[in-house]
């Protein structure tokens, strides 16, 4: 199984969501987070004083797949999120040890 | 059922009758106004509001996140604590008999003062009530100065011991009758002139600037000042306070003129143009020199129109409104600068670049646009502009020599008893938590 964490541009959420449910994914999290890459930050000014802020908000989203699934889910992140601008992110892709469902005990891919 | 007429014809002709004979404002000066009274009653609670949440809100917003419920804090404690200050002993000392520099302790407690005192048209209960929320509001200006980095018991100790020895003698000295309300001591040429302050731009504004200003430099920067820092947290909460104290204003500078009148509708009249014209000049000046003009922007260009206006908001006319907010906008917001760079003193939400610099601004602008020739309400018989801006001049320099020196020696005994700085830890964390034991937003 793998774990795909992808950090996307905010308002792209919906449509990665959409475009993930389409081919077949049951689940998945997503959370509110800051960060940089290329795309620096930038300067807000309040009341004649400059305030440097480094950080970009962005969205990360989580997703268990099964191995089959993995590349499937990537070229689906990708197509949907990107749009050619610095600043739309990167998909980062790990191994998988165990998954559970709480509510009934199943494991492995079962759970997902 | 049946209904006796009879009664109630009678009832009717009499409700009529008194309607008939209360009708406009009579000759006599100690006669219960209603209309007078039921205005400053509401201009009261307007001015309450203000501070309640106008300024909390005001100020809240521009601090971040780990310090907005320490600014709320503040601004309630000092509520409080004047009101309770007021009724004991600053209503006395700015407004009892005295003399020229205090008004003593006849007044202590409202002794003697009951439901049937006047004070001019309006019962004394009410303009005691009118006053006090000005008493509140100026040491809660002050708190700009020292936010995200004081200790809440030097901010209550502080502004009670400003409130006794600052504020109510400079109310008593410009609005109890006292060395400021008659400037003969100083010279011939200003015998009988009393300084023109309307509603506190001297009292109110500039004795919070010098303290902010003395206080700030004290109790010295915030951690990260003046390149390290984080921005207002909340620019939406900064416009809500802002838009509050302007429409609390109208109670501010309409109330001041104490009846319910043309005067008090003149009074309204100016403090918005002046507001209204200091927003567009300020957000224009940020228009130009950084591409983007900002709410924080305009909500400070009207606080800077609403201070300057509102020494001179019964004495100059709707052109003079304009003047006065253009100026405004344009100077505050090069005080802004001058205090946080020039003199890199953190006057963290700059009390005295808006309120300090607009208030003097206005005095001194009064002397010309009082004149009937400028579209004012008229100088006194004999009076010139230039002896009126002497005048101005004066009593401007007597406020701030006074508000300094007393400033400073207050700081000082607060400083040497209970600390005026929290540590630096607790400085890191924010006063929310490590003060006061609270999170502002759970998330």
């Amino acid at each position: 199984m793998k774990y795909i964490v992808a950090i996307i541009k905010p308002a792209k959420l919906d449509a990665v969501r959409e475009a993930l449910t389409d081919i077949g994914i049951q689940g998945l999290t997503s959370s509110e987070v800051s960060g940089f890459g290329r795309q620096k930050g930038h300067t807000e000014i309040y009341r004649g004083a400059e305030y440097a802020i480094s950080f970009v908000p962005k969205t990360k989203i989580e997703i268990a797949v099964g191995d089959d699934m993995a590349d499937r889910v990537i070229e689906c992140i990708q197509s949907t999120a990107g749009s050619d601008n610095i600043g739309d992110g990167k998909i980062f892709v790990l191994e998988l040890q165990e998954a559970v469902r709480i509510r009934t005990g199943e494991r492995g891919e079962e759970a997902l | 059922m049946r209904v006796t007429l009879r009664p109630i014809g009678l009832f009717l002709f009499a409700l009529g009758a008194v309607a008939a004979m209360s009708g406009p404002a009579l000759a006599a000066e100690d006669k219960l106004n209603g209309g007078d009274t039921a205005w400053i009653i509401t201009a009261t609670a307007l001015v309450l509001f203000m501070t309640m949440p106008g300024l909390a809100l005001f100020y809240g917003g521009l601090v971040r996140s780990k310090n907005v419920l320490s600014v709320l804090m503040q601004c309630f404690g000092i509520c409080c604590a004047a009101s309770v200050i007021w009724l004991v002993v600053g209503y006395s000392i700015a407004f009892g008999e005295g003399n020229a520099w205090w008004g003593g302790l006849g007044k202590s407690f409202l002794a003697g003062i009951g439901t049937e005192n006047l004070s001019g048209t309006i019962p004394e209960n009410v303009f005691f009530m009118f006053q006090m929320t000005f008493a509140i509001i100026t040491p809660g200006l002050i708190v700009g100065a020292y936010v995200e980095r004081i200790k809440f018991s030097a901010v209550m100790l502080f502004s009670g011991l400003w409130l006794i020895v600052v504020y109510a003698p400079s109310t008593h000295w410009i609005w109890g009758g006292g060395i400021l309300a008659d400037l003969g001591w100083a010279g011939e040429s200003l015998k009988g002139y009393a300084t023109m302050d309307f509603a506190g731009g001297l009292v109110v504004h500039a004795n919070a600037g010098i303290a902010a200003l003395i206080i700030a430099k004290t109790l010295a920067s915030r951690t990260g000042f003046p390149h390290d820092l984080r921005p207002p947290h909340n620019p939406g909460l900064v416009m809500i306070g802002a838009a509050m104290l302007w429409v609390g204003w109208f109670g501010f500078n309409g109330g001041s003129a104490l009846a319910a009148n043309g005067g008090a509708g003149m009074a309204i009249t100016v403090t918005h143009i002046s507001a209204a014209t200091a927003c567009l000049v300020w957000i224009t000046i940020e228009w130009f020199k950084f591409g983007k003009p900002s709410l924080v922007g305009i909500a400070t260009g009207a606080i800077a129109g609403l201070a300057t206006i509102t020494p001179g908001s019964g004495f100059v006319g709707p052109v003079g409104g304009l003047v006065f907010g253009f100026l405004a906008g344009i100077i505050c917001f090069y005080m802004i600068n001058i205090v946080k760079v020039k003199w890199k003193i953190d006057d963290s939400l700059d009390v005295f670049a808006v309120h300090g610099v607009g208030g003097i601004l206005g005095i001194l602008l009064t002397s010309f646009f009082a004149d009937k020739s400028l579209g004012g309400m008229g100088l006194p018989e004999g009076v010139t502009m230039g002896t009126a801006f002497m005048g101005q001049l004066l009593a401007v320099v007597v406020t701030v020599i006074w508000a300094g020196v007393a400033s400073f020696v207050i700081v000082k005994i607060v400083q040497a008893t209970v600390g005026l700085r929290v540590n630096s830890n607790e400085e890191t964390e924010g006063l929310d938590i490590t003060s006061h034991g609270e999170r502002s937003y759970d998330l």
